[in-house]
């Protein structure tokens, strides 16, 4: 999948739970991304904020940490 | 061959069944008991005695206007007509005496006098309420010299003015004025079933003509919408089927379940042999009610169009023409290529898409395929690009995806929203329905950008029409709630009992906050703010409100946050678990719940049950005897992206053309090319196929047996009416390259299919053909605490336990008009055609619509100088296409709108990769165009044509 797209994607994940009250934000966006992203779309997701993960929420960031580690 | 209309009755009882307190009257000695209200018709009915009758039927109210039904009464004068009598407590009726035996022959005798005696070679003989009728009632002899009448063509030789030729316009039935007996059923069922006003009696008297609209009109160019109410209610030869003309009374006949919408409703199939004379729709069926559609009724005939595929083909690359091969060897091919890939490029490089048109059985066993033989979660299916955002919003709000009510509970529907959602079109015999409630007094609010039908139309008019611009949703609808709130018309006391009192407290103050306020939106929306407030006062305060909502709904960036917005605004307004309220999804194809039920998401198994939990896990891997993966697999956007990469090479597509249907054709196409083997199995070399590796044909839903899941979760049977032309079912195709994969799956029938779903999925533990059978549907869950179904859901309580309210922050879509394309395009689609057309295409139906239109309101086109029917180019970000303008005030300025029916308008080049957060739900609904004169197809439609032709070369045979 192409960087913008990966990126947009992973944003407006972010935007939907940082709308949401209470302060889980980061752990519901790390649950999203681990139930819904196939595990290499997780692992594009991790390379691209090894490399700089220029354009990304810092909240999909913080999420990335958290999300279950993809299987290969 | 077993009739399956046995177990059930199929008398036309006179006059539709009431509910009320038991009466109990005497006929003809006999004591019978009926609800208050009934007829005297009716009631002998249930008593086992026919009253003879011609104007009454059991789908339209009592007319009493053919004298037929006359019976005597005791303590009462004269002879009252038994339809339009209502029954009495200790009520006395005779209806045989020497009396009514003289009037009824006496009617019968004036009847048969203006009719022609061409029985014999009259296409309903056999299948005539007349006829019958003439016997019943011992008409021997018609006194009456022959006259003035309706029906000689010529006499004495001059024309007869009275005479009216047959008018065959229609191409599914003919009108035949001169067998009219004029009892008005036609124009009634128009009006009261179909609620499309197209039929009329014209003139007095002897006079009387039935007239399809104004007098220059035929039954093509009136408002007719072919949906066959009226042929099924001809008691004559008048309305009669081409193809019963054609090929004559059926003889036998297969009670079964339509193919096309979610509506799902029940039809028979009439054949004689194995060749199909025509579909009626059953009047048993729960979902329909004896109602049908142009589209289920009448357009069948792709089952036998040349242009099916009926042996298999392969081929190397998708620049050779298509080689005619045995099955085995198509198998064969498949199999040794799948594994080739899998042992390249990993286990994770194949995927499946199952079909929403195919069987519960069928699809079961395609996901089967990818989890048990692949064993990956790459599957998915076309409820990815339409409801999606439905399972994950009401799965988040209620606890389970699933629509709350049945169909009958619009009966009790008090206002009604109807959101993104063209039930007119779109799901018809629903519309009907709905139709039928809004003019018995139900209120409506429409929120669509478009002023659909529902409207305005004949005796049909919305109190509310709130016309957003494309992308606003979430805004009207957070809107709506703010005015419940801050108004203080939300049901307290349900939320407390019913809710998460916690989170309905944040919601509440996030609602009411005044940037969400109409006023405060309306620039945003395009809805004006005291339009708003008078809709949100409207539902919350006006009785049983329900929400009915389709793909305007669903297809959007924020698609899954308008569904949770839905789910709250019932919630707030106290409208769930009962009749005549709820949050109804209006689903796209026949099966698309069905699919989604049976485990076709990647990150689902059967049941709605993630894949990370490994108690769920365990239940299939006992069954199945494999280790099931524990990742979420690729849904199809990013199953294109991945073959785009270079990481997933192989696809089995049952039933469905991603290439015509999916956002962003150019992107598919990429994607599809990019995989090393393509598998289409499906009736015709469909667009996808013009990147296929093999094809496997597939089955129509007349040749097989099995079971479709409606929109309200209903299950019904789908039966094998003939035998498959391509040799095999599809669940016979898909096991077979199951096994010639090693998988050794031994079914030998889809009950064994459904026992293993029922084995495996909690809300499936009670479902068996034999109760399918039995009860004729059955709506899940359907288990030990529901034995037989579930019409209402959260009666009690949610799914989830408290109903959830969830904030919904409206989030602008990146798609944004600016100077290079300040249009915004929505798409949708039309009653005549079915999606992709890949069916309907096949049929007549063509007669009604045989190109998509791009509809423009005036002011945007006269700022082009574009004209009604002139060529346009439809440009986007992501491409460009031409068709032609339909002119019209349906579509606000700044809109335009197109349907996606015919592949070479190729209307998803120019929609994008934009797509809901949740679900990936492309954002069809939402792209910024420009129009712009053009003098026809483009460059890319003309090659892609070329290479569509090229494509579908298959090798002569040696």
């Amino acid at each position: 999948m192409s960087p913008d797209k990966m990126v947009h994607m992973a944003n407006q994940i972010a935007t939907f739970f940082k709308s949401q009250p209470g302060d889980e934000a980061a752990d519901r966006v790390a649950a999203h991304l681990s139930d819904f992203w196939e595990p290499r779309m997780r692992r594009q997701l991790l390379d691209f904020i090894a490399a700089d993960g220029a354009g990304l929420d810092p909240l999909v960031i913080e999420a990335a940490k958290r999300m279950n580690a993809p299987a290969d | 061959m077993k009739d399956f209309i046995i177990p059930w009755n199929d008398t036309d009882m006179g006059t539709p069944a009431k509910t009320g307190a038991p009466v109990t009257l005497t006929i003809d000695g006999f004591e019978v008991t009926v609800p208050e209200g009934t007829s005297v018709m009716r009631a002998a009915s249930e008593a086992g005695i026919q009253v003879p009758k011609l104007c009454a039927t059991d789908s339209l109210e009592a007319f009493g206007s053919c004298r037929l039904c006359v019976v005597e009464i005791e303590g009462r004068r004269g002879t009252p007509s038994s339809c339009t009598t209502p029954v009495t407590e200790g009520m006395v009726v005779r209806t045989q005496s020497k009396k009514v035996q003289k009037i009824r022959r006496g009617v019968m005798e004036l009847y048969i006098s203006d009719h022609p005696l061409d029985c014999l070679t009259c296409a309903a003989n056999g299948d005539c309420e007349l006829q019958d009728m003439a016997g019943a009632v011992g008409l021997r002899d018609v006194r009456y010299a022959a006259g003035e009448n309706h029906f000689e063509v010529r006499q004495n030789g001059e024309e007869n003015p009275r005479y009216i030729a047959k008018d065959t316009s229609n191409p599914y039935f003919a009108y035949d004025p001169s067998k009219c007996i004029v009892c008005s059923r036609c124009v009634r069922a128009c009006e009261e079933v179909q609620g499309t006003f197209a039929l009329t009696i014209e003139g007095r008297g002897f006079d009387s003509r039935v007239s399809p609209g104004a007098a220059d009109d035929d039954f093509l160019t009136s408002d007719c919408v072919s949906c066959g109410a009226c042929v099924q209610a001809c008691p004559t030869g008048t309305l009669q089927e081409k193809s019963v003309i054609e090929l004559g009374t059926p003889s036998r006949s297969v009670v079964t379940t339509c193919a096309y919408c979610g509506v799902g409703c029940s039809f028979k199939a009439e054949l004689n042999g194995d060749e199909l004379v025509r579909m009626v729709p059953w009047k048993h069926g729960k979902a329909n009610r004896g109602h049908s559609c142009v589209k289920g009724r009448f357009a069948w005939g792709y089952a036998h169009h040349q242009d099916r595929i009926l042996n298999p083909m392969i081929r190397d690359s998708i620049d050779q023409p298509w080689r005619e091969v045995s099955w085995d060897e198509a198998l064969g091919f498949a199999a040794a290529r799948l594994k080739g890939i899998q042992e390249k490029h990993g286990r994770r490089s194949l995927g499946v898409i199952t079909s929403s048109r195919c069987t519960n059985e069928e699809t079961f066993l395609v996901q089967k395929l990818a989890r048990a033989v692949f064993l990956n979660n790459n599957t998915d299916t076309c409820a990815r690009v339409c409801h999606s955002p439905t399972g994950y919003g009401l799965g988040q709000t209620f606890g389970t995806s699933a629509g709350t009510q049945d169909f009958d509970s619009v009966e009790h529907t008090d206002v009604v929203i109807v959101m993104g959602a063209n039930p007119t079109d779109a799901h018809p015999v629903f519309g009907s329905r709905l139709k039928k409630r809004l003019r018995e007094g139900a209120k409506l609010i429409v929120i669509d950008p478009r002023r659909i039908d529902l409207v305005k139309s004949s005796h049909v008019e919305a109190a509310h029409h709130l016309p957003l611009k494309p992308g606003t949703n979430v805004a009207v609808i957070t809107a709506m709630a703010h005015v419940i709130v801050t108004e203080g018309l939300a049901d307290e006391a349900f939320i407390r009992d019913r809710c998460d009192w916690n989170e309905y407290a944040e919601y509440a103050e996030f609602v009411a906050d005044p940037r969400h306020s109409p006023e405060a939106t309306e620039a945003l929306t395009g809805v004006p703010a005291e339009a708003l407030r008078a809709a949100a006062r409207t539902f919350a305060t006006g009785g049983n409100g329900a929400i009915y909502y389709g793909l305007g709904v669903t297809e959007h960036s924020q698609g899954s946050t308008t569904v949770m917005g839905i789910a709250n605004l019932a919630m707030l307004t106290g409208n769930i678990g009962r009749p005549g309220v709820g949050v109804n999804p209006l689903r796209g194809q026949n099966n698309v719940q069905g699919s989604c039920d049976m485990g076709s998401f990647p990150h689902e198994l059967p049941g709605y049950r993630h894949v990370k939990n490994a108690d769920v896990r365990e239940v299939f891997e006992r069954a199945w005897g494999v280790e099931i993966d524990p990742e979420p697999g690729l849904r199809i956007p990013n199953m294109l992206d991945a073959a785009v990469d270079g990481t997933f090479k192989g696809l089995y597509v049952q039933g469905e053309d991603i290439l015509q249907s999916d956002p962003d054709t150019r992107h598919v196409a990429a994607g599809l090319a990019a995989m090393e083997c393509v598998i289409v199995h499906d009736l015709f070399l469909n667009e996808t196929a013009n990147y296929a590796h093999v094809f496997l044909p597939g089955s129509t839903f007349l040749e097989k047996d099995g079971t479709f899941t409606n929109a309200e979760r209903r299950i019904n049977m789908v039966r094998e009416v003939m035998k498959p032309l391509n040799g095999y079912a599809d669940w016979e195709v898909t096991q077979a390259l199951a096994n010639a994969m090693g998988a050794n799956w031994t079914y030998s029938h889809p009950r064994e299919i459904m026992a293993e779903i029922a084995a495996t999925t909690p809300s499936f533990a009670g479902v068996t053909y034999d109760l399918i059978t039995e009860k004729g549907s059955v709506q899940w869950p359907c288990n030990e605490a529901h034995p037989e179904g579930t019409p209402l859901m959260h009666v009690d309580e949610f799914m989830r336990g408290k109903g959830r309210f969830i904030v919904t922050e409206y989030v602008a879509t990146d798609e944004k008009t600016g100077p290079r394309f300040p249009l915004l395009l929505t798409t949708g689609r039309i009653l005549s055609q079915y999606n992709v057309g890949a069916q309907t295409r096949r049929t007549d139906n063509n007669v009604w619509h045989d190109e998509d239109m791009l509809e423009i309101h005036p002011h945007d086109a006269e700022q082009r100088g574009v004209k009604d029917g002139d060529w346009v180019k439809l440009a986007s970000r992501s491409g460009e296409t031409a068709l032609r303008a339909r002119i019209t005030e349906r579509v606000s300025p700044g809109v335009v709108y197109t349907t996606f029916h015919h592949p070479d308008t190729q209307a998803n080049v120019v929609t994008t990769d934009y797509s809901d957060w949740a679900t990936n739900c492309p954002e069809y609904k939402v792209t910024a165009v420009q129009v712009m004169p053009s003098n026809g197809p483009t460059d890319w439609q003309e090659h892609y044509n070329e290479l569509a032709a090229r494509s579908r070369r298959i090798e002569a045979a040696e």
